[in-house]
């Protein structure tokens, strides 16, 4: 018998296939964004509480009203001067004696916060107010928080705050894990994260 | 000599696309194992915040998405166009919370169950009002780890 070769395959089509499965799951994938804001709700206290007195000028106001605008300590503000204003008040250091701050760079008035472990933010929203703004000011208030705290990482351990924790949460990076988790509490602790907010 | 035909000169020779379908798997490939398939279809208008401070929320199963804002336009005649909370594939009350939570955490092994995080994504028209009282819901059940989920870029654009 005569040897019959096998007839080669067209493969000329492939490639509308294959740009059709492609087509199909571009449209049909949508990329979700798994990036935001972490924050904690306060738990609800079943007991009564003594609120703990706190003084008038501890407290950094801010408040948005329905009609997206925004007041900072009575005053009326911009929203891209509530950054400056934040850090400003969070780095203040007003205080003398056991509430001195000896980390602080700001002015030192005594109207403003005596330290950052007792400087409170505390937010208010109308339920007219729109989200957008909302995570606006969010956003700004915590990046006031990142930037003191990273500038006091850079301080004491020459690397950013963002960088020891991703080093952190690297498996591949070489060091020891538990001095760099005291570095990073130790400036969450001269830095703490105190944004409250009044329903 | 006829033999030797002399190469006709100004033809370009044909581009070879055999490796066409190559490029064009490579490039599904990517795709299929860089995107994840919405596990919900929305139906409420969802366009996120913009934020610059974010922080990137890892360990996919552990997260319950609770998403509020103003009905798509085909629901609106049922729903009117005032915002509302969805939760899994159909639009429900704040009451209803309390029992989705529960589901969830049912869902999950015990052990992790501390570790639930609620994904808010709110549309970025939504009022403040139905938010905070989604919150308060939320603090009731004692979920109190949420994640405001906004997207990357400068709070400028935010409006």
């Amino acid at each position: 018998m005569a040897k019959r070769s096998a007839p080669e395959v067209n493969a000329g089509s492939m490639a509308d296939i294959a740009f059709l499965l492609l087509i199909f799951f571009l449209v049909t994938t949508t990329i979700e964004t798994d990036t935001g804001l972490n924050r904690r709700l306060p738990p609800i206290d079943d007991q009564e509480v003594e609120p703990p007195v706190i003084r008038q000028k501890n407290i950094f106001t801010v408040l948005i009203n329905g009609k997206n605008q925004l007041m900072v300590e009575e005053e009326l503000m911009e929203l891209k001067d509530l950054r400056k204003a934040a850090v400003e008040f969070l780095d203040n250091g007003g205080g003398t004696g056991d509430e001195a701050c000896t980390y602080c760079k700001g002015k030192k008035d005594p109207k403003s916060s005596d330290n950052p472990d007792k400087a409170i933010i505390s937010l208010k929203n109308e339920r007219e107010t729109k989200y957008g703004m909302y995570i606006s000011v969010q956003n700004e208030l915590v990046a006031a928080y990142n930037q003191l705290r990273d500038r006091r990482a850079t301080e004491l351990y020459g690397i950013s705050l963002k960088e020891m924790e991703a080093n952190y949460n690297d498996v591949n990076w070489i060091g020891n894990k538990e001095t760099l988790k005291e570095k990073i509490d130790r400036i969450k602790v001269e830095y703490p994260q105190k944004l409250s907010e009044v329903q | 000599m006829a033999k030797f035909n002399k190469k006709k000169s100004g033809e370009l020779p044909a581009i070879s696309t055999a490796s066409l379908p190559d490029i064009v798997f490579m490039l599904l490939f990517f795709f299929m194992v860089a995107t994840t398939m919405r596990e919900t279809t929305l139906k409420i208008e969802n366009k996120l915040p913009f934020a610059d401070q974010v922080e990137k929320l890892d360990k996919k199963d552990l997260i319950m998405y609770i998403y509020i804002g103003k009905p798509q336009e085909a629901f609106q005649g049922q729903y009117g166009t005032e915002s509302r909370i969805q939760l899994n594939d159909k639009f429900a009350e704040l009451v209803d919370i309390k029992s989705f939570i529960a589901s969830e955490r049912a869902s999950k092994r015990e052990e992790l169950v501390p570790f639930l995080t609620v994904a808010l994504k709110v549309d970025e028209n939504a009022n403040m009002g139905l938010v905070s009282d989604v919150k308060q819901e939320l603090r009731k059940e004692n979920a109190l780890k949420i994640n405001y989920t906004t997207k990357k870029g400068d709070i400028s654009e935010n409006r």
